[in-house]
């Protein structure tokens, strides 16, 4: 099954080596993976998606857990929660197929935030599965890079992790 | 007080009332060096080679409690003591490993002997620090200790550049009494509802063992863990890494579980109805076959690592804490209670263990023409009375030491159970020997663990360390080749060494005294004699059996119940090469 877990870790530099490392030493995988500072600069937010039984994920919970730099973590797979992704992608565009695109993009609520002559590159944020399906949408041939950001998310309601 | 960055170091190292530092010198640790010239409170130790400081240490460590520290320099020094490093990250022993490093405006440049220690390190180290900053250099030292020595032990590696550590910069230096960390808060107490769901199983148990591990040595807890058992009259089984953590000539005591533990231990794992493990961790050496691991148990865990817990194994009632302290609680549960076990069910139970025990699986065949290693160790541990601290390389040698030698005192047996590293053995035996200078301090080695790290005969000579050294030469990597003989056909495929030096001579050479024993009616003489000379480091060179195999032995992928025992005591196994 599928989880992201969401972990405040120590803004020191190796700790994102140590998430890594833990992973590929224990044969665990990771789908991906986002990391960035919080509003409090000395801590960092990681979202990391993964799979496995519940053996493992427990297993790579208790691991992340111990590794002195993680503060705190929370697997948002286990309760409500919303999740987001940021997807930037470039397409060639001729005349024909131009419009087209740019309804496609507007339909997925993405924004084009460059254009030229003979491309646009789309903006698109939303939960993995719809991106998915806008690209898949897109006309193979018109691809020129898709660039995404991973998921990242949040518990739903007041609840927060924080310190 | 003004401190430089390398007198910061020591200074740290005396506020934490370190008594020896094991090291070797080199560039990167120059400035940390002359800071260890200028004071006489913390004694360096002059090793021979990097790994044999960190084994040094660590058996310091093992034998103390307290932490071990060393220090090397960068590059080669650094990655010579990673072996050593991840000996004791295995096992779980305290220590704090300086490592020097090249300047930081070169770090990262390929500069002369520059490694990303921190990097290397990684996976093999409870936690490591990069010191960046001088300012930071007090609280990591402390951080460092901190982490190394609560919770799970572990080894912790301080990696300090040499600008850091520069004798013209000094900081004011005031060193933490106490720290703490907002990511780092190891749990003590053990949840009251799971010890209380325990005690209620442990004493509903019909056929219950007890499995203690290295967490009760490490926790202190043999007392608690004597307790409990005498409580509750159960039988108690040790992992390599937990003898002497129960009184081994104790009658609940069934021996050692696992690969090469006794028949009576292992049948009763498999048998048992409850089991509680006790700072143990379902190593492979000890479960065999997963799927078939004591079918028939409720297992309970404690431990003071949650990750230890359900990692191989899947546990009925969980509980994590410190040993020490769940114990306790256990036996002021078990005493206020007002259920008591079923006696006749435990009756029941020890006549069918001591039924297992009448197979007498560790009787061997004495021979009076050729020396029987388990007979070495049966005479050492007559000789000692049992009161030494024994120390061991990896391989036959070591199951025979942990077979014969029965330890009634935890923190008196002392090797490498998790990575098994040969040539732990004799820089052990020095680290021990430090700690405890009027104990006795044997070395159980073999002709090939010894040559690894024999250069520390020199370590011995300079710091008089009269360790006796145990040397059961069979002319063979004796563990690799009982492999060999078991799933290889006996196809000896570069498990012995045809040139193997004359090690009465080789002692001699360090200033040491050799003996070379090759009848069986010298042992016992020969070893009184080594043991009466208190001053000397004695190397004694054993000539035993060439082809001796450790029984009982679960082979890889079988199970607790599916033991090879010894079947025809004394039977040539190889005639060819005998």
């Amino acid at each position: 099954m599928r989880h992201i877990i969401s972990i405040l870790i120590e803004n020191e530099s190796g700790a994102l080596s140590r998430v890594a490392g833990l992973f590929s030493a224990r044969g665990y995988n990771i789908e991906s993976l986002t990391v960035a500072p919080t509003e409090d600069s000395t801590l960092s937010r990681m979202t990391l998606v993964t799979r496995g039984s519940d053996e493992v994920i427990e297993q790579i919970t208790k691991q992340l857990n111990k590794l002195i730099d993680v503060v705190k973590l929370i697997d948002l797979a286990e309760a409500v929660h919303v999740e987001r992704e940021l997807m930037l992608v470039k397409v060639k565009t001729m005349d024909e197929t131009r419009e087209e695109v740019r309804r496609l993009a507007e339909i997925f609520r993405g924004k084009i935030i460059d254009v030229t002559s003979s491309s646009y590159v789309i903006e698109m944020t939303g939960p993995s599965d719809k991106l998915d399906a806008f690209v898949a949408a897109l006309d193979e041939e018109s691809l020129v890079e898709v660039v995404r950001s991973g998921p990242m998310g949040m518990s739903r309601g007041e609840k927060g992790l924080h310190l | 007080m003004e401190l430089s960055g390398g007198e910061i170091v020591v200074q740290s190292l005396i506020d934490e009332g370190v008594e020896f530092l094991f090291g070797y010198p080199g560039g990167a640790v120059l400035h940390l060096y002359d800071a260890i010239f200028h004071q006489q409170k913390v004694k360096h130790i002059l090793v021979r080679h990097e790994q044999a400081a960190v084994h040094s240490a660590d058996a310091y460590a093992r034998s103390t409690g307290k932490p071990g520290v060393v220090i090397v320099t960068s590059g080669p020094g650094a990655t010579n003591a990673v072996t050593g490093i991840a000996t004791a990250h295995l096992d779980s022993i305290p220590m704090v490993i300086i490592s020097g490093q090249v300047g930081t405006p070169v770090i990262g440049s390929d500069a002369f002997q520059e490694v990303d220690m921190v990097g290397i390190t990684r996976p093999c180290v409870k936690h490591n620090f990069l010191v960046k900053d001088i300012a930071d250099l007090a609280v990591t030292m402390k951080k460092a200790f901190h982490v190394a020595t609560t919770g799970r032990p572990g080894p912790v590696v301080v990696d300090v550049p040499k600008d850091i550590t520069d004798p013209a910069i000094k900081i004011p230096y005031v060193y933490p009494k106490e720290i703490s960390m907002r990511s780092y808060n190891p749990v003590v107490k053990g949840h009251t509802g799971q010890i209380k769901k325990a005690v209620d199983l442990l004493l509903n148990a019909q056929r219950p063992i007890i499995y203690a591990g290295g967490g009760v040595i490490l926790g202190n807890g043999s007392n608690e863990l004597t307790e409990f058992a005498k409580l509750l009259g159960y039988p108690v089984t040790n992992t390599l890494m937990g003898l002497g953590g129960y009184p081994a000539t104790d009658k609940q005591f069934v021996g050692m579980l696992g690969m090469h533990g006794t028949y009576e231990a292992n049948m009763a794992m498999h048998e048992s109805d409850v089991i509680i493990a006790i700072g143990a961790r379902f190593d492979d050496r000890v479960t065999g076959k997963l799927e078939e691991f004591c079918p028939y148990a409720k297992i309970i865990h404690i431990d003071i690592d949650p990750s230890s817990i359900s990692k191989t194994v899947k546990v009925d009632v969980p509980i994590v804490g410190e040993v020490t302290a769940v114990l306790k609680e256990m036996i002021a549960l078990i005493k206020a209670s007002n259920i008591t076990c079923d006696q006749k069910a435990l009756d029941a139970w020890w006549s069918q263990i001591n039924k297992w025990r009448d197979v007498d699986c560790l009787k061997y065949d004495y021979s009076e023409d050729i020396i029987k290693p388990q007979y070495v160790v049966e005479q050492l541990y007559e000789v000692t009375k049992g009161e030494a601290f024994v120390t061991s390389d990896v391989g036959q040698h070591q199951m025979f030491a942990a077979q014969y030698y029965h330890f009634d005192k935890p923190r008196r047996w002392i090797n490498s159970g998790g990575l098994g590293t040969m040539g732990f053995g004799l820089p052990a035996a020095i680290g021990v020997k430090l700690a405890h200078p009027d104990a006795d301090v044997a070395c159980i080695t073999g002709e090939a663990s010894i040559q690894m790290c024999i250069q520390e005969l020199a370590t011995a000579t300079q710091y008089r360390t009269p360790v006796k050294v145990i040397n059961l030469n069979n002319r063979y990597m004796g563990m690799v080749r009982q492999w060999q003989e078991f799933s290889y056909q006996s196809r000896y495929s570069e498990s012995y060494m045809d040139t193997i030096p004359d090690f009465v001579k080789l002692a001699e050479a360090y200033g040491h005294v050799g003996m070379k024993i090759e009848k069986p009616i010298d042992v016992r003489p020969a070893l009184e004699e080594a043991f009466a000379m208190k001053d000397k480091l004695v190397f004694m060179d054993f000539i035993t059996d060439r082809t001796e195999n450790v029984f009982p032995m679960i082979e890889a992928g079988k199970s607790h119940h599916d033991m090879k025992l010894r079947v025809a005591p004394g039977t040539p196994i190889d005639r060819e090469l005998a």
